[in-house]
């Protein structure tokens, strides 16, 4: 299993932490434009140095910045073996290279930006478009809820796949999922109409 | 009884999201052929099927935005990295497939309760959306040729069959314990009295 499901947060007070979240996007957008447009042995030993200096300024811990990688290690690693085999090991450094610097300038990313600052961001990045019949107070609405729903949803397939393992069920998906998600919906309406009872969403 | 409300169709939406992230982070389903399959585009399609093409979209757009800070892509990812990764394409197709797969499965009401229908509509739209738009972007940021990448997503074909059958049979289960779930947006009578 996973990291909680509330996020990689780690507070602090770094440059990272100040920056506004909408300019740590578009820096990391910036940067993989960069990484594809010059691609290069020198464009990702750039990115390479970079990464693991804006790790250092933000103070990201090395068990956090392994763990980013982790998931992806594997599939790093064949794809480095592929391209060495079909194009040689300066290509798979440079392919390769690029795409675990990005991933540890995200890791940046997700350390230092709280969710209720992406929530606020999010609701500030929408406002434009109320004119367009956006609501930006009901999609932050949907986000808070998601996230609250995370743990909940995890909690309810516990249930079901613990009430599916009891029946000797537990090799098939279906007898815990289809509890799972019917427990959802209900779940879902029974919030929309308490928020709708409170005159939300009108 | 419960009418389609704004706040009803927003909490759905963020529900199925937090569904989505859960089977994407749920321990993978291990396999004999070595790739294992995580259950997160049973989530994606089953959404579309369950809530219909707009709040199956929005739904799983909900879930990809809120991946960028949160830790709920498959295996217990996260981060903006995957737009510029190698996965990208497949993340790009999940909204899009969703809402084919919901645009089939509505044009049909009847057919919600039917698990072939259903089946042939996921199945439809994992191979026209996920297995061409995952594939190209592979192709593109792993360096591999369209060959190369096509016959790497192939892999995936035995799992997403699969996944297809369970995700037909559990929103069939679902249209069937839900059936205004796929009910029109209002009923006559209260759109003629609103707009009087």
């Amino acid at each position: 299993m996973s990291a909680g499901p509330l996020g990689d947060y780690q507070p602090g007070t770094s440059v990272f932490h100040r920056l506004p979240v909408g300019a740590k996007l578009l820096g990391l957008l910036v940067i993989s434009v960069v990484a594809v447009a010059f691609r290069g042995v020198a464009t990702t030993a750039g990115l390479l140095v970079l990464a693991v200096l804006c790790c250092a300024i933000a103070r990201v811990r090395l068990g956090r910045a392994l763990r980013a990688l982790r998931g992806v290690l594997v599939a790093m690693t064949l794809l480095a073996a592929y391209q060495t085999w079909q194009r040689g090991a300066e290509h798979a450094f440079v392919v390769v290279g690029a795409l675990i610097a990005l991933l540890l300038l995200a890791t940046v990313f997700t350390t230092t930006t709280s969710v209720e600052r992406m929530v606020d961001a999010i609701t500030r990045w929408l406002g434009p478009w109320r004119r367009f019949g956006v609501n930006p107070e009901l999609v932050a609405l949907a986000f808070s809820l998601m996230i609250r729903g995370i743990p909940l949803t995890l909690a309810i397939a516990g249930e079901t796949r613990d009430a599916a393992r009891a029946r000797g069920l537990e090799r098939n998906p279906r007898a815990y999922l289809t509890p799972l998600v019917i427990r959802v919906v209900a779940h879902a309406r029974a919030t929309g109409d308490a928020l709708h009872a409170r005159g939300l969403g009108d | 009884m419960t009418r389609r409300t704004p706040t009803t169709d927003v909490a759905l939406i963020a529900g199925f999201a937090a569904l989505i992230a859960v089977c994407a982070i749920l321990p993978d389903i291990k396999t004999g052929i070595g790739v294992p399959y995580s259950l997160q585009t049973f989530g994606v399609l089953l959404t579309g099927a369950a809530l219909g093409p707009v709040r199956g979209f929005l739904s799983v757009l909900l879930y990809l935005v809120a991946g960028l800070v949160l830790p709920i892509y498959s295996g217990g990812a996260s981060g903006i990295s995957h737009y510029s990764g190698v996965t990208a394409g497949y993340l790009v197709a999940f909204p899009i497939a969703a809402a084919l797969c919901g645009y089939l499965v509505y044009r049909n009401r009847h057919g919600a309760t039917q698990f072939t229908f259903v089946f042939t509509c996921g199945l439809l739209s994992s191979f026209l959306v996920v297995h061409t738009l995952g594939p190209l972007n592979l192709a593109w940021r792993a360096d591999l040729s369209l060959k190369e990448a096509f016959s790497f997503d192939a892999a995936y074909f035995p799992g997403d069959i699969a996944k297809n059958v369970v995700m037909a049979l559990v929103a069939t289960a679902v249209h069937r314990a839900f059936p205004d779930l796929a009910a029109r947006k209002r009923p006559a009578r209260v759109e003629e009295t609103s707009a009087a």
